[in-house]
């Protein structure tokens, strides 16, 4: 039995391997995924890798320059913000936030979204028409705007973001998985799923997510980086999370003021921002083309 | 054999309506039906093999799937032993499906590419609560799998490790796990290999002396037909307009359509004495029927009244009928051409 066995995992796994080494072969989005993982990292142990604490206000280092330049000092590497706050520090910090509230955001979205598109691609009538209706109008609101209209309305707080950006997001997962669906409700595996008996829930989960996952978490990841942005622009305009937690967006508003003499106060969380985003943009680009052959030609 | 039929079709009418996008119905377009299935009856009695033929989209396959209510009837009647099919609850319905199965025609669509061998043949235990656990599951199916020619180690194995054929017995095997008493077999040798396709019809045959199965085997190959049906019923365009005992029908077909098929099987004797009667143009389109005889745009005896009336089924033999307004004065159309 233990041959039998060993087979079919090596067979199960095989598809998921050589999608990976695809994936691999891809320089530029291999070394994305990097990139991005080490912004994880770096958000998990912050603690231990940030030189200062990034609450600590010392106003004798007010808006100090960063480190290779003149007035620079090592103990500040990428200097500090109005308040003698180290800039390095809060950026390290700034990427829990960021990658918190984008992982939360996409893990709520994709869940509501998968449930409410296989609901409305396999029992269609008039569950897929007010789901469908639902998604249009949505739609049809400008993102951020909403997002900013709920926040006015609920109040900021990092529970009160993720679900501003939910509200709006599930609809994109909600689109694909539908879509997806649609085509595969007509499948005859899931025909013969009927013949057999079995119940539209057993259908939906058993038969056919397993069969859409994989454009579903393509899509994911690359929104996840739409999600950081709007993150960063609500902290931006003060509706994100309320100062002094550390997040990118409010630090580069934090920096507006003194932009033309103190340039770093704002450049350094914009630029942690533009890589993250780059990087994870560009890793599931990578992703999508490995897993997904549709998009490969 | 028909002393005892297990299940009795009586006037089912199968419609699709399509219904036009939202500015076809404010300019005013109504919406279109087809009748995919038109007012079919007959029976299959215990334990016989009823063969269901015709070209491809005249309705067999729905057919097929509306006795099993994969496609819900639109009107009709189905009744499986003592039970209307058509009027069970959705519970009720549900512990039906038990007894009344299907095999597919592609081996490659019909199984789960995401789920093993073992999942896929023993869902209709899990679904029925036929099991004891997994390990009396993985048993069951295990046995299931070397009724049907496989090897029970293969249980762990995904479908794209299998090939067409042995893909078919995964089917087959999840159709019969269940111990179910008829079968619906749609063209289930057709996407195969001629040499598998012997394979297949030969477990077919076994397993149904094995489990007393009653089969309602539909093809578009008159040799396969031929070879394992007890009767055959002809269809066109969404009726069945000739049926019978296999020898009845093939030896001596009535139907002009039927005399049609069955002198398109190609012979190898090099007798030459298959006279072809070619059919004139396509199968119309079922959006838009022909009126009278629906097979009258097609038949080469056709004349005003086919244009006009929808022949009656009569009794031209034993237990052997035929719709066709010419069947009284005519000659065998086969005959008719060879002078």
């Amino acid at each position: 039995m233990s041959v039998i066995e060993t087979n079919a995992t090596v067979a199960a796994e095989s598809l998921f391997r050589r999608n990976m080494a695809a994936f691999m072969e891809n320089r530029l989005a291999f070394g994305s995924a990097i990139v991005v993982v080490l912004f994880v990292f770096m958000a998990i142990f912050a603690p231990w890798i940030a030189p200062n604490d990034p609450y600590n206000t010392n106003l004798f280092f007010r808006l100090q320059p960063p480190v290779w330049m003149d007035g620079g000092e090592w103990a500040y590497p990428l200097g500090a913000d109005a308040l003698g706050r180290c800039i390095l520090s809060r950026i390290i910090y700034g990427a829990r936030v960021s990658i918190f509230i984008g992982a939360a955001v996409i893990l709520v979205a994709t869940t509501v979204g998968i449930l409410a598109g296989l609901a409305a691609g396999y029992l269609r009538g008039w569950v897929d028409v007010v789901i469908s209706r639902l998604v249009d109008i949505l739609l049809g609101f400008p993102y951020l705007i909403f997002a900013i209209g709920l926040m006015a309305m609920m109040g900021p707080g990092l529970g009160n973001i993720i679900l501003a950006l939910a509200y709006k997001e599930w609809v994109i997962p909600c689109r694909v998985v539908r879509g997806e669906t649609l085509v595969t409700r007509e499948l005859e595996y899931v025909e013969a799923a009927r013949a057999l008996g079995a119940s539209s829930k057993h259908i939906m989960l058993r038969e056919i997510l397993p069969n859409i996952l994989s454009p579903v978490i393509v899509v994911a990841t690359i929104r996840m980086a739409h999600v950081i942005i709007l993150e960063a622009s609500l902290s931006f305009l003060g509706l994100g999370v309320q100062p002094p937690t550390a997040s990118w967006g409010a630090m580069v508003a934090d920096g507006r003021a003194f932009i033309l003499e103190s340039w770093w106060v704002s450049t350094f969380p914009g630029v942690a921002i533009l890589l993250l985003v780059l990087a994870i943009n560009v890793a599931s680009q990578g992703l999508r083309d490995a897993f997904d052959p549709r998009f490969t030609e | 054999m028909t002393t005892d039929p297990l299940l009795k079709v009586t006037n089912l009418t199968k419609t699709y309506t399509g219904s036009p996008s939202m500015v076809a119905r404010l300019l005013g377009r109504k919406p279109v039906h087809v009748r995919a299935v038109s007012d079919v009856s007959f029976s299959v009695g215990r334990g016989e093999i009823l063969g269901l033929i015709g070209e491809s989209g005249c309705g067999k396959s729905t057919l097929g799937r509306a006795i099993l209510r994969l496609h819900e009837p639109s009107s009709g009647r189905v009744e499986f032993g003592d039970a209307d099919v058509t009027a069970l609850s959705p519970p009720e319905m549900k512990a039906m499906r038990r007894r009344m199965q299907i095999i597919f025609q592609d081996p490659y669509a019909s199984l789960n590419p995401r789920r093993t061998v073992g999942d896929i043949v023993g869902l209709p235990l899990q679904l029925h609560g036929l099991e004891n656990g997994r390990e009396d599951m993985r048993e069951k199916v295990a046995m299931m799998l070397d009724k049907v020619g496989l090897k029970a180690g293969q249980i762990d194995r995904y479908p794209h490790q299998f090939s067409g054929g042995q893909r078919q017995r995964i089917g087959i095997a999840r159709a019969l796990i269940s111990n179910p008493e008829f079968i619906v077999c749609d063209e289930p040798v057709s996407a195969l290999d001629v040499s598998i396709q012997a394979q297949i019809i030969q477990l077919l045959l076994e397993l149904k002396r094995e489990f007393q199965l009653t089969y309602l085997f539909i093809s578009h190959d008159i040799s396969v037909i031929g070879y394992l049906s007890d009767r055959v019923a002809v269809m066109y365009l969404g009726e069945i307009v000739e049926m019978g005992p296999v020898e009845s029908v093939l030896a001596t077909p009535r139907h002009p359509y039927t005399q049609s098929l069955m002198s398109a099987v190609p012979e190898v004797d090099g007798t030459g004495k298959g006279q072809r009667v070619r059919l004139k143009g396509d199968l119309p389109s079922p959006l838009d029927p022909p009126s009278g005889c629906k097979f009258h745009t097609r038949c080469p005896l056709a004349i005003d009244i086919c244009r006009q009336r929808k022949p009656v089924t009569e009794t031209v033999g034993k237990g052997h009928s035929a719709a066709c307004h010419r069947l009284a004065e005519r000659l065998s159309l086969l005959e008719g051409a060879a002078q």
